[in-house]
Order: structure tokens, then C-alpha cells, then sequence
């Protein structure tokens, strides 16, 4: 089995749903010619054609809206917003149409449209080229929100956010984009989008993540292996909707949580999640669930990026603190 | 303006212009049932009357065929009724039932009919010219020779989602009408005081997507010029723009101060330039209709307005259990 990055994964992934759907059409700014901006559509134009793999004008709200409208009349647009920064100009086509549809024609009409952008810091880039507005989408009903953190997941879990029927805000974590390299089969087959991910099985602490920051979990989690503390690491793949159940139950088993995201602390999906637990397992719990999380500031330029963005360091802290606690 | 004198017409045929006829004496007739219900409270959230603008869907409607789209922003109402779709069912989604279009929940700004390609009713000023645009972008890429008619107003002409949806549409010669119903007020804010174009069609131009004023008052107008604006379309030869000089003699919506014009303006276009009294004297100056046939129609339009609020009244309020249906495709609650 071929060894590939996550950005090779995604090309492969769309090239695999353009051939099987002719009803795929991939549109944004450079992503014909010039292969987009990170290069996930390179070739693509050459191979499919510019009608199916098609540059547009920057004209972010016009590139939402025309996808939903070509959603809504039968064919399956992936369109790419170029960094999370400038997906605001898209919100409104997202909120109050692309995620409405469904409901305001008792499901007759519906949207399957992608909206891919690279999200996340950790490439050294400015404010609105690294934020994680990820909460922002996820709290918009009939919204998709699915975030791969490996080049297989990106595989799957873009061929699934393409043959869903529902609109899908798929961000791709660009500190990994070329940082990892694993086999990858183009075997057309999907990840289930409504699951997360139990990557690794423990018994002391939980660690739930998402995107990049499940590199920094995972270092946590070996480095705690060998101190003796073994955690369950959970992938959410998919925010929204959340996989509350396989999340509760890791937390039934260990009785402690730690939840790590890059978006700054406040009103981000942590909080959520600390809540459904509060709610949903509080005799299970043996300490207070603790988050790891970009602060509440703007999101710094490069020299101080790496004081914002949670680390492996960071995690162990926090995961100490809890074992501490009880 | 003048008061324009009823002559007689050659260019339309007997049954042409008593359809017409019907058809927008449907919509104000269902409109100003809708007001009424509004204010007995039968009808909930907004709700914004197409009353005097009649003549611009009837007219446009009269050249559309089978697979043509339409979309368009929250004074819907006329649209879906011009395109076919059934009274009773608009009527009780104003209601808020659950025999509405969109079972209750979408209301008087979001029904939709796959069956008529009526793709709503969207409540965001201005955010369905690009959707409009998408649409007419799939019937291309399918290749169609349908066409889409995007309608907005003229306070929507100043948003900027619009140029970037005529840039596109330009650019890759979309099938798509732009009609700019143009009102003269955007809510409260005449034509003068928030635009700096004084034919906004002209803004076309930039794009080079060319484009004409149109009377709205007179659906024989609006008619011509639809015809001519649907075979550019659907010859493929890009985008058109209907700019169609029309008046709303109703408020913005149910509470409106109406300070922003004067009574005497209002009747000024009622008496002088209603589009259905226009159309009513046609028929009669031509002898293509009587006092009588024309009496028939109105009684049985008022039927079928008056069916309509009935069905409205008796259909079921939505259960609710509907607040979490079609939200995704698989059930969340």
C-alpha cells in the first residue's frame, strides 16, 4: 500500500469522487491551474477538466451561494475557501441557507455540498490564515463540522463528507498537510462521518482531540505511558453532530477527561463537551475535566505562536493535575 | 404620469389576456386575504404583500416552460402563486400548518415547490441572487436549456453578493434573468436616497450583461420583455438583466409607519397605472370579455382565495416532534 501525506490523501480523495460521480464538481480561487492554494487539487483541472475543476473570482459569499444553488439542483460541489479567515464572507450562505434547506422543504430539497478550508496554526502564518473557528460552525444546526487529524481519516472522511446528503464544513489541519506520512488505499471507501475515533485504549485519563492537536495528544499520551498512566486518546473526526456516546463511555471507564483543542478556551467545543460530561457522568467522574486550549486573545503572529498553541507539555499538566485531584 | 388610456392591443390573444387577468386578480385577491388573517392573527412572523407588483411575475411567467427556475427574495407570495403552485398550501404555511409547503416551519419567506422549481422564498436580502446564479450554473453544467430567474429589489441592488454573482455569471454565461424588481423603496429608504444609480441596470454594464427598464405596471410589457430576455438565456448567450419599474401598495411588511411617502402618491398609481384595472380594460375596450365574464372570474378567484384560508384554518398545527425533523438526513434528537 502506497505511503502518502494528508494533502496527497485529499487529492486522492477528490480524484476518486470526481471519477465515480459526475455530478462532483470541485470550484475556488487557484484551485484549477495552480492546484490550489496548498496544492490539494493539483492535476485536477488537467485530468477532469476545467468545467469540473473550475477557478473562480475571489468572491467568497458568491462561491457559497452558488454552491448551495447547484446543491440544491442536483449536483455535489466541493468547494475550497482558502484559509478559515476568509470563510466569513461564506457564513452567510452557510447559516442561513446551505444548513436550512433540508428543513424548510420537509427534506425534499437538500444541500450536499463540501466546504473545505485548511484551519489551524502551526505553520508560521498570520492571524486569519491560522484561526480554528471550528465551535463557530459546529453551534449552526444542519451543519456538518468534520476535522481529519491523519491522512487516512482525511482519505475516508472526505469521500464520506462528499457522499453525504447534508452540507459539510470539512477543515483540514495544514500544520499536518505534509508532517506525516502513512499507507493509504484510493479504495473508494468511506469513514463513518457521525463517529469518532477511539485511537488508543487506556485506563486512567481521557484525552479527546481533534485536528493537529492529536499529535500533541498522542506524544502526551506516550510520554505518560511511561510514567505508568495509561489514557484512552479520542479522535472526534466528527464536531458536529458529536459522538457523545463513545465520549461518555471512555469517561464512564476512566473517570477523567481532558479536552484539548487550539481554539481559545471560551464558548470553544470544550466547553460542550465538559457539559455533556457534567451532565451525562458525574458519578463516573474522579476529577474536574480539564481543557488545554488556545486562549482567549488573537491568534499571535509566528514568533509567539508557540506560547498559544497547546503542546504535548501542556497536556501532561493538565493530565497530571487530574491524576493528582483523586 | 399620465393616466393611461385602455386601447385596444394586437399583440395578445383573447384567452392570453383574460389569463393574465386571473391570474393577477389571484394574487391580490390572496393577498389581501393574507392581510386580513395577519391581522385576525392567523397569520404569525412577517409577512410582506406583493399587492401592485403583480404584473412583473405574471408577465414573466407567461414565456417560462417546463424546468425553468425561479427564486427569489421574502415577497414571495406572488412568485409561487404565478408559477403553480397550489393556494391552499401557501396559505397554511403562512398559517404556520403542517399542510404548508414546508410543514409549518419555514413561513411566509421560505416555501419551496421541487415539483414548480420555485427554489424560495429566502429571507436574506439580496443572498439569493447567487443561489439563483448556482442554480443556473447546474442547468448549464447539465446542459440544459433551461433557464433561472433570479428576482431581487431594488434595496438588494445594493448588496454586494450581487456583483459577485453577475461577475460569475458573465464570465461563465450563465442562463440567468436577473430581474430587479424595482419598487423605488427599499423598506422606508426611497430609490433616491440609497442608490447612486439612477437605472440600476446599468450596473450591468461593468459586467457586460446587458439589460433594459421594463413598465411593470403594464404585463404586456413585462411579458415582451421577458421573452426577449428568456431566448438570449437560453440561446446561451449569458446572463439578462429585467430592471421592471414596478410599485408596492402595500407597507414593507404588516407594521409599517408608511412615513417615507405620501397617501396622494399611492392613490396617484392606483387610479392612474394598476396593473389589473389595465388589463381589466383591455379586455373590455377589445370586447374580449364582458362586465359579466370578467365578474365570473372574480367570483371564482374569491373562491378559491376563501378555500384557501379555509384549508389554512383547519390544517393541524405542526407536532412537535417536528422541531427535530429535517435537520440532518438522519434523525438527531
Amino acid at each position: 500500500m502506497p505511503e502518502c501525506t494528508m494533502i496527497e490523501a485529499i487529492r486522492m480523495a477528490l480524484s476518486r469522487a470526481l471519477k465515480e460521480d459526475p455530478d462532483v464538481i470541485i470550484f475556488g480561487e487557484d484551485v484549477g491551474i495552480d492546484g490550489g492554494v496548498f496544492r490539494a487539487t493539483d492535476g485536477l483541472t488537467q485530468r477532469y477538466g476545467a468545467s469540473r475543476v473550475r477557478d473562480t473570482p475571489l468572491s467568497e459569499t458568491a462561491i457559497a451561494g452558488m454552491a448551495v444553488g447547484a446543491a440544491a439542483h442536483g449536483l455535489r460541489p466541493v468547494a475550497e475557501i482558502q484559509f478559515t479567515g476568509f470563510l466569513y464572507p461564506a457564513l452567510d450562505q452557510l447559516a442561513n441557507h446551505a444548513s436550512r434547506l433540508r428543513n424548510r422543504t420537509r427534506g425534499r430539497l437538500t444541500c450536499p455540498l463540501v466546504l473545505r478550508a485548511p484551519y489551524g496554526g502551526g505553520i508560521k502564518a498570520p492571524e486569519h490564515h491560522s484561526e480554528s473557528t471550528e465551535a463557530m460552525l459546529a453551534h449552526i444546526p444542519g451543519l456538518r463540522v468534520v476535522i481529519p487529524s491523519s491522512p487516512a481519516r482525511a482519505y475516508g472522511l472526505l469521500l464520506a463528507a462528499i457522499r453525504d446528503p447534508d452540507p459539510v464544513v470539512f477543515f483540514e489541519p495544514k500544520r499536518l498537510y505534509r508532517a506525516i506520512r502513512e499507507p493509504v488505499e484510493d479504495d473508494g471507501m468511506a469513514l463513518p462521518i457521525n463517529k469518532a475515533v477511539l485511537l488508543r485504549e487506556g485506563a486512567d485519563v481521557t484525552l479527546v482531540a481533534w485536528g493537529a492537536m492529536i499529535t500533541e495528544a498522542n506524544e502526551a499520551a506516550d510520554q505518560l505511558a511511561e510514567m505508568g498512566i495509561s489514557a484512552d486518546l479520542i479522535d472526534l473526526a466528527s464536531l458536529k453532530p458529536l459522538d457523545r456516546g463513545t465520549i461518555r463511555s471512555s469517561v464512564e471507564k476512566t473517570g477523567r477527561c481532558v479536552i484539548v483543542h487550539e481554539a481559545p478556551l471560551t464558548a470553544g467545543l470544550g466547553a460542550e463537551i465538559a457539559a455533556d460530561l457534567a451532565e451525562h457522568c458525574m458519578t463516573s467522574l474522579l476529577a474536574p475535566i480539564r481543557r488545554v486550549t488556545g486562549f482567549d486573545t488573537v491568534m499571535p503572529y509566528f514568533r509567539l505562536e508557540a506560547h498559544y498553541m497547546p503542546d504535548a507539555a501542556r497536556i501532561l499538566k493538565a493530565v497530571h493535575n487530574v491524576m493528582e485531584f483523586a | 404620469m399620465a393616466t393611461r388610456k385602455s386601447t385596444k392591443k394586437t399583440n395578445v390573444s383573447a384567452d392570453e389576456l383574460k389569463l393574465y387577468y386571473r391570474e393577477m386578480l389571484l394574487i391580490r385577491r390572496f393577498e389581501e386575504k393574507a392581510g386580513q388573517l395577519y391581522g385576525m392573527g392567523v397569520i404569525g412572523g412577517f409577512c410582506h404583500l406583493y399587492i401592485g407588483q403583480e404584473a412583473v411575475v405574471v408577465g414573466l411567467e407567461a414565456n417560462s416552460k417546463e424546468g425553468d427556475k425561479r427564486i427569489t427574495s421574502y415577497r414571495d407570495h406572488g412568485h409561487m402563486l404565478a408559477c403553480g403552485m397550489d393556494p391552499n398550501g401557501v396559505m397554511a404555511e403562512l398559517a404556520g400548518r403542517f399542510d404548508g409547503y414546508s410543514a409549518g416551519k419555514g413561513g411566509s419567506m421560505h416555501m419551496f415547490s421541487e415539483e414548480k422549481n420555485f427554489y424560495g422564498g429566502n429571507g436574506i436580502v439580496a443572498a439569493q441572487v447567487p443561489l439563483g446564479t448556482g442554480l443556473a450554473f447546474a442547468d448549464k453544467y447539465k446542459g440544459s436549456d433551461n433557464v433561472t430567474f433570479a428576482y431581487f429589489g431594488d434595496g438588494a441592488a445594493n448588496q454586494g453578493q450581487v456583483y459577485e454573482a453577475f461577475n460569475m455569471a458573465a464570465l461563465w454565461n450563465l442562463p440567468v434573468i436577473y430581474v430587479i424588481e424595482n419598487n423605488q423603496y427599499a423598506m422606508g429608504t426611497s430609490q433616491q436616497r440609497s442608490t447612486s444609480t439612477r437605472d440600476i441596470y446599468t450596473r450591468g454594464e461593468a459586467f457586460g450583461i446587458p439589460g433594459e427598464i421594463v413598465d411593470g405596471m403594464d404585463v404586456l410589457a413585462v411579458r415582451d420583455a421577458g421573452e426577449k430576455a428568456i431566448k438570449h438565456c437560453r440561446s446561451g448567450k449569458g446572463p439578462y438583466i429585467l430592471e421592471i419599474k414596478t410599485y408596492r401598495y402595500r407597507g414593507h411588511s404588516m407594521s409599517d409607519p408608511a412615513k417615507y411617502r405620501t397617501r396622494e402618491e399611492v392613490q396617484k398609481v392606483r387610479e392612474e397605472r394598476d396593473p389589473i384595472e389595465h388589463v381589466r380594460g383591455l379586455l373590455l375596450a377589445n370586447k374580449y370579455a364582458t362586465e359579466d365574464d370578467l365578474k365570473a372570474i372574480d367570483k371564482e378567484i374569491k373562491g378559491i382565495v376563501n378555500e384557501s384560508a379555509e384549508f389554512a384554518r383547519n390544517s393541524p398545527e405542526p407536532d412537535p416532534a417536528e422541531l427535530w425533523t429535517d435537520i440532518y438526513a438522519e434523525a438527531t434528537a
